[in-house]
């Protein structure tokens, strides 16, 4: 038997019974009313008779329903219009996302009044367009049912004033004010004019999970508690040790976008960068690392002192493992063949770490080329130990009052007792936050602050690059900016939002330009050249002393990681991101232990090679439980298996365990993690040396969606559908992949008939059908999407169900096979089992021309526009899921129950979804949708329409202009998120479209999913080059060598 | 008597000739009708001043009906040829250019000119109106009815008469009668009376299922009588002036109450015609201004101060169901199409009613008949194909490229 060259899941490598089995239907259960065989039809469970007296019953009830007097309808038009506002079209409006240090400049679209989705401003030179999963949901955040709706004081609903006159008579000196990283320039000019007034005050900057390693280490390096800014798009050669560049480390959106340019392949003239990552669990980033090597979280430090004395051409010691000590050897040879090209990063908080890490990059020529001081960023500026020393001052009485905002101590910090203790010696607690979080609820007075969306303001991402925020919306509750507060409090008598005004104008040289800047929504300066930092070599000495003095672990050792959604708990409130499958585990709604295919095998007693155990493991959602202790702390959490794990490591997501008053969503889902970190006295770590790990006998079902939606038959299987070769295959031999899809359509239409070379697939369109080929005049939508690009990161999968409301289905559901994304990731395995290369492939509806669901639908609810799209008609949709079954791409979701409350009968709903789908049916969530798609009710497919309330609005928007139509008239939703432009969309038509330029720019790498069966998919992959291998540095010489041809030319 | 024969013969055919060219002339009227207010009635009334002249008498104006076709199908060009009586109305026009019809045949232009005719006078006794023929008719159809029920009546007391007689006859002849079973409990009737109730119940079930939710014709009382006939018809207030958005977005958008008061400052009461309702009822034009200053909190003889003004709340007359999508900038703007298609005679309405039915029925018909503005908008230049079978003719020009031929009946045009 030959192993498949992709894997999904372990069954699926192992060509498991279940698997087989389970691949036949498109269904995962059991259909409702399928009759006992063995009795007759009349006797099974519901038989013929009662199926017509539900008929009869339900028409009649409908008839009944709408014969009822047609409802009186208003139509209120505004008192007075504001300018500009065109009801039923909608505004956009430059604001900026903001959270806990995390910045990116968007746009809000607003309609009505309501902002209802996100997008990223182009004018913004660090993001450039691009967003992520978490500024997605964001707007979900704004209509959280959750939120405080008052402000109050000791649990009670008091005025502002009241309020104000208590802390007034409070407020004496010595105040502190805890807060998470803050960017905003004229906020922090708000805290000192609070700190003046009130003598012996201070404020303390406390990250939940902290960038203090670096900052420290910088100091000592550089003399600077600041963090550079990063260059990747110039590294020709990146090694990261551990750090989730692409997922969460520092800003992702900004990264994601650099590392693209890098990835991106020019087919005339293919070269790529080089990716090698340092992995404990299995990452975001790591998955798409060229390189891979495994490591324990212990050995990072070692990792870096080899690789240093590697770069250096000294001898690596101390590493035992001989595949890592290659691995270490490989880094070392990439980052020296491109010195001044070549970038090193590490994850790890751990001083000494980063220190070593300067120190390479100094001699790798990074510091001044790819790491930038002469811009520096703002994301994270908390310092661990400071927040431990005020704890310490809040216990020792010294402190009289505590103002908290973004911070939320009680719940990430190590120690929660030691926190509400210190809390509990302070007179005076102030929270700020919008939700009742954990620290919140043990503070006297809350004063809740607007959303982001709500709000003035400002934040600095990076020195110089200023992105506004203003409001789109009137504050929803009764709730007051943080820095309106303070500026009440220390005595001005100016607002805030007049405050930002008077600041922004005195700068920028009047009222008017400060408009004209809001309006483009940021800032940015003259680009000034890159700007190196002179190193102190002494720290490099102390610091090796330390790492070599430190062991290595020889037992379990636990990572602990942010998930690319939830992060250190902000997006766990949030249903849309609690839905989004994880990009590297693709579970939803919980945290759980995350262990290798080996530990399995110890741990675990599952054999992963063993079809029956694997099956086992893989088919049933209940995972086993296991207890981890360490220092005390135990935690009873579900094992996932995750191929790309270090034997010896687990890993926890934290940011999960929240207290139940954030909201529906938190309730259940997963389990603090926090109380597993350490203080070690400098920095708080989030790798735990020594765990032990007991199996209990207790299974929790989680809600993986790995192995949902795959179909595998004759005519095709899904893992096939994704198309990978390396760098060096690629070089060796370019049309590779044109030549497999030739042979293979050729053989699928041997009419007989010779023909040349590729004429098949360019017939393949005529020759593969009896079917008339349709005329498309005018437009013909496509898309196109880059694999190399892609990272999985889920922008797009949030984006779509903002802008399509896609329904949240809730965990039972989605435990079912339920879940009702358009648009999936799909994640691919191939090679090694316990360290496998990872493809992303992004997966939505293919709108064939020749589309299997069109043809079986009885009632011709899905057919075919001539402009290429496939039509989905809701009205029409009598539910025989027909479509869904003859979908070789499985993009087709059933809506099973009324999860978007559309149905007629309100009852429909209860005890069938749960409340978390209930809670989004609430009125104030509801303002969130988009109110030109239409809302799905039960029974009705649905799937992806290619936005096409976004391509008649742009159709609409060139005819008012008499004009034909461009490619900046249209994006789509995922295509306008994706922080990488891995999607292109447009008129394939149109002889200048970007999308017709992907296409004839890329004929070697370009495939059609499932291209054999004739469908005729408008939606085109370009395969995933993998810059790994042996031959890699031979025939990057020799790409060079090309370049250097084609310059000489 | 041959005489009298070939006489009524004669007669006959007369009658038959007579009235099947009235009907044929009614007819082409009808098409003109809708062709009228379709192309011409946004901006041209029959016997009206508009953006343009009436058209009351316009041919005896034209020297020669071939100049006017010319002039209707593409003014501009016909400018050029320096016809005086056309440049004599640029210049009294304010040398606002005349929309170009191309699309319109010289067939359609002729059905057009035969409505116009038809169209009385205002001044002249409503002719058509009063005329006897219509009620003759209704009167004969009662006539006919009565007659009929008269004859039924009489053949069914013959027939039982004829059975009675027929008992007493074998009666007489000894042969004893067969109990006969009464008519109701006759299988064959019951089983047709059964079908019959069947079919009726079954048609007039399902055209009723059919109407559920439509509302043609639903009038709302309003807060504010608003008369589109003392704004739109009689002051010729243009649309775009209070329905801001149906240029730009998808709603038309009700005009706030700021515009109503741009005028309506000034405006204080109403010396207009009778304003009365359909049920008879006399409207004070003069209290409904002041139910406007209610909203508006606006005293007469003050400044009024906007920020006092409340909404309005209208009744929503026209509603389409959820799931569809109707973007009034498509057919207004991009269309274009006069709002009076959808929308009716809105300009003689007192209070509004709905004119359509909003069915799918009756919105495909439209997008299967309309043509776009295919060689006007640039937008369409990317149908290549499409031009060059104009030009080779393949396409049939007098046709022309309607919306369905570019997918307007689609799906997914309106549903999404």
């Amino acid at each position: 038997m030959e192993q498949k060259k992709n894997w999904q899941s372990f069954g699926e490598l192992n060509k498991s019974a279940a698997y087989t089995k389970e691949v036949e239907n498109e269904f995962k259960e059991e259909l409702p009313f399928v009759a006992d065989e063995s009795k007759s039809f009349l006797e099974a469970k519901a038989p013929r008779r009662d199926f017509l007296k539900y008929l009869g019953f339900s028409t009649a009830a409908a008839a009944a329903a709408a014969s009822c007097e047609m409802p009186i309808k208003k139509s209120i038009p505004f008192a007075n219009r504001p300018e500009d506002i065109v009801p039923g079209n909608a505004n956009y409006y430059a604001t900026t996302y903001v959270q806990d240090g995390d910045v990116v400049s968007i746009l809000a679209k607003v309609r009505d009044g309501r902002p209802i989705k996100l997008e990223g401003n182009d004018l913004s030179p660090l993001t450039n367009g691009g967003t992520s999963a978490r500024v997605q949901a964001a707007v979900l955040d704004l209509y959280d049912t959750a939120r405080l709706r008052f402000p109050t004081i000791e649990g009670k609903e008091a005025t502002f004033e009241a309020i104000d006159k208590a802390i007034a008579s409070e407020l004496t000196g010595n105040a502190v004010i805890v807060t998470s990283t803050i960017t905003s320039p004229s906020t922090k000019e708000v805290i000192a004019k609070f700190l003046a007034k009130y003598p012996g005050s201070k404020h303390v900057t406390y990250d939940a999970v902290s960038f203090s390693g670096m900052l420290l280490a910088n100091e000592a390096s550089y003399g600077k508690r600041v963090i550079p800014s990063f260059q990747f798009d110039k590294a020709k050669t990146i090694v990261s040790l551990s750090a989730d560049f692409l997922g969460t480390w520092l800003n992702p959106v900004e990264f994601a976008k650099q590392y693209a340019v890098g990835k991106r392949i020019d087919e005339k003239n293919p070269a790529m960068s080089k990716h090698i990552h340092f992995e404990t669990v299995a990452s975001m980033t790591g998955s798409n690392a060229d390189e891979k090597y495994l490591c324990r979280p212990s050995e990072m430090g070692a990792i870096a002192l080899g690789l240093l004395n590697a770069v250096k051409g000294a001898e690596i010691t101390g590493i035992a493992d001989a595949k890592l000590k290659a691995g270490i050897e490989a880094a070392a040879k990439a980052l020296t063949a491109h010195k001044g090209a070549a970038l090193v990063v590490a994850g790890s908080n751990d001083v000494n770490v980063q220190i070593l890490v300067n120190a390479i990059n100094d001699a790798i020529g990074a510091n001044g080329t790819t790491i930038n001081f002469g811009v520096t960023v703002n994301y994270r500026q908390g310092i661990d130990s400071e927040f431990a020393s005020l704890l310490e001052d809040m216990n020792a009485g010294k402190v009289n009052a505590v103002l908290f905002h973004g911070a939320n101590p009680v719940y990430t910090w190590p120690n929660t007792d030691k926190v509400k203790a210190a809390l509990a010696k302070v007179k005076t607690t102030i929270s700020f936050s919008g939700k009742l979080d954990e620290t919140t609820a043990t503070c006297k007075f809350v004063i809740p602050d607007h959303h982001f969306l709500e709000s003035w303001g400002d934040a600095e991402a990076a020195s110089g690059y200023i992105s506004f925020i203003q409001p789109t919306i009137a504050p929803l509750f009764k709730t007051r900016a943080f820095a309106d507060s303070l500026l009440k409090w220390s005595g001005d008598t100016t607002d805030y939002t007049s405050f930002v005004k008077n600041y922004w104008s005195a700068k920028l040289g009047g009222e008017n330009n400060w408009n004209t800047t809001l309006q483009a929504g940021v800032l940015n300066p003259t680009i000034a050249n890159v700007a190196g930092a002179s190193i102190n070599g002494a720290a490099v000495a102390s610091a090796t002393a330390a790492v070599t003095a430190n062991k290595i672990g020889t037992k379990i050792e636990l990572a602990l990681y942010q998930k690319v959604g939830i992060g250190a708990g902000q997006g766990a409130s949030n249903p849309w991101l609690q839905e989004l499958p994880d990009p590297v585990t693709r579970a939803t709604w919980d945290n759980y232990i995350i262990v290798s295919p080996a530990m399995a095998k110890t741990l675990l007693n599952i054999d992963l090679n063993n079809p029956g155990q694997a099956d086992a493991y893989e088919v049933h959602p209940p995972k086993k439980v296991v207890k981890l202790t360490a220092d005390n702390v135990s935690i009873e959490l579900p094992v996932l298996i995750i191929p790309g794990t270090h034997p010896q490591t687990v890993g926890i997501a934290v940011g999960y365990g929240r207290a139940e008053s954030l909201g529906k969503s938190v309730v259940g889902t997963g389990k603090n993690a926090f109380p597993l970190t350490l203080f070690n006295g400098k920095t708080i770590s989030l790798d735990v040396t020594d765990v032990t790990l007991t199996l209990t006998t207790e299974t929790y079902p989680v809600a993986l969606t790995q192995t949902h939606f795959r179909y595998d038959t004759d005519y095709g299987n899904r893992t096939e559908v994704m198309k990978e070769l390396s760098l060096a295959s690629f070089l060796a031999h370019p049309t590779e992949i044109r030549e497999e899809r030739d042979h293979e359509l050729r053989s699928v239409t041997s009419g007989g008939e010779k023909l040349k070379e590729f004429e098949a697939t360019e017939k393949f369109d005529k020759n593969g059908t009896m079917y008339p080929v349709y005329d498309r005049p005018g437009i013909k939508w496509g898309m196109s999407v880059d694999l190399n690009s892609c990272n999985g990161c889920g922008a797009c999968v949030v984006a779509c169900n903002a802008e399509n409301n896609v329904s949240v289905v809730g965990k039972p559901e989605v435990l079912r096979g339920h879940e009702m994304h358009w648009l999936r990731i799909d994640k691919y395995f191939s090679g090694d089992m316990e360290n496998p290369n990872v493809v992303f492939q992004p997966l939505m509806c293919q709108h064939c021309d020749n589309a299997p669901c069109e043809n079986v639908c009885p009632v011709a609810a899905t057919n075919h526009s001539s402009e290429g799209l496939n039509q989905m008609t809701y009205n029409r949709c009598i539910g025989t899921r027909y479509c869904a079954n003859n979908c070789p791409f499985k993009v087709r979701r059933f809506n099973w129950a009324d999860y978007s409350g559309a149905d007629s009968f309100p009852d429909n709903q209860v005890g069938i979804v749960n409340d978390v789908v209930l809670d989004l049916n609430d009125d104030l969530s509801r303002m969130v949708l988009n109110p030109d798609v239409t809302v799905r009710s039960r029974g009705v497919i649905e799937k992806c329409s290619f936005c096409v309330q976004r391509l008649q609005a742009a159709k609409l928007d060139a005819k008012k202009d008499a004009r034909p139509m461009v490619d900046s008239d249209v994006k789509v939703a995922c295509q306008q998120s994706c922080p990488t432009n891995a999607i292109n969309f447009g008129n394939a038509n149109d002889k200048h479209s970007a999308i017709t330029k992907v296409r004839v720019e890329n004929p070697n790498r370009q495939f059609y999913v499932l291209e054999q069966l004739h469908v005729l998919p408008n939606v085109t992959y370009l395969a995933k080059v993998r810059n790994a291998g042996e031959a890699e540095a031979g025939h990057e010489a020799k790409a060079e060598a090309g370049h250097e041809t084609k310059a000489a030319h | 008597m041959t005489i009298l024969r070939s006489l009524a013969k004669i007669v006959s055919i007369l009658l038959f000739i007579t009235l099947s060219s009235t009907i044929g002339n009614q007819l082409i009227a009808q098409d003109g009708k809708a062709l009228f207010q379709q192309n011409c009635a946004s901006c041209h009334a029959v016997n009206k001043k508009l953006t343009g002249p009436a058209l009351a008498g316009v041919e005896e104006r034209w020297s020669e009906k071939k100049n006017l076709y010319a002039w209707i199908k593409n003014s501009a060009a016909f400018l050029k040829t320096g016809d005086p009586y056309a440049n004599k109305l640029y210049e009294e026009y304010n040398k606002v250019a005349m929309n170009n019809f191309p699309g319109l045949a010289d067939a359609d232009i002729d059905a057009i000119l035969a409505y116009i005719k038809t169209v009385p006078a205002p001044g002249a006794a409503p002719a058509g109106a009063t005329s006897a023929a219509p009620v003759e008719e209704s009167d004969s159809t009662l006539v006919f009815g009565m007659l009929t029920l008269i004859l039924a009546f009489v053949a069914l007391i013959l027939l039982q008469v004829n059975s009675n007689l027929r008992k007493l006859a074998d009666d007489k002849s000894g042969i004893t009668a067969i109990v006969p079973v009464p008519f109701y409990r006759k299988k064959a009737n019951i089983a047709f009376v059964a079908i019959v109730f069947f079919i009726a119940g079954g048609y007039m079930t399902t055209v009723g299922a059919i109407n559920l939710g439509r509302s043609k014709d639903y009038q709302p009382e309003q807060p504010i009588y608003y008369s589109h006939k003392v704004h739109a018809g009689v002051n010729q207030i243009n649309c775009q002036y209070c329905h801001t958005g149906v240029y730009q977005g998808k709603q038309a958008t009700l005009p706030s109450v700021n515009v109503c008061m741009n005028c309506h400052t000034a405006i204080n009461e109403y010396n207009g015609a009778p304003l009365v309702k359909e049920n008879g009822d006399v409207v004070d034009g003069t209290a409904e201004i002041k139910k406007l200053y209610e909203y508006a909190g606006y005293t007469p003889g003050e400044t009024w101060d906007a920020s006092k003004a409340k909404p309005i709340e209208w009744v929503r007359i026209h509603n389409l169901p959820d799931h569809v999508y109707f973007n009034h900038a498509q057919h207004v703007n991009a269309g274009p199409v006069a709002c009076q298609q959808c929308h009716g005679d809105i300009q003689n309405m007192g209070e509004v009613k709905q004119f359509a039915d909003l069915s799918m029925g009756w919105c495909v018909n439209c997008h299967r008949e309309t043509k776009v503005q295919f060689k006007d908008n640039g937008f369409y230049s990317i149908y290549e194909k499409f031009h060059a079978d104009l030009k080779s003719g393949k396409i049939d020009s007098t046709k022309g490229i309607t919306v369905e031929k570019i997918g307007g009946t689609e799906c997914q045009k309106c549903h999404y």
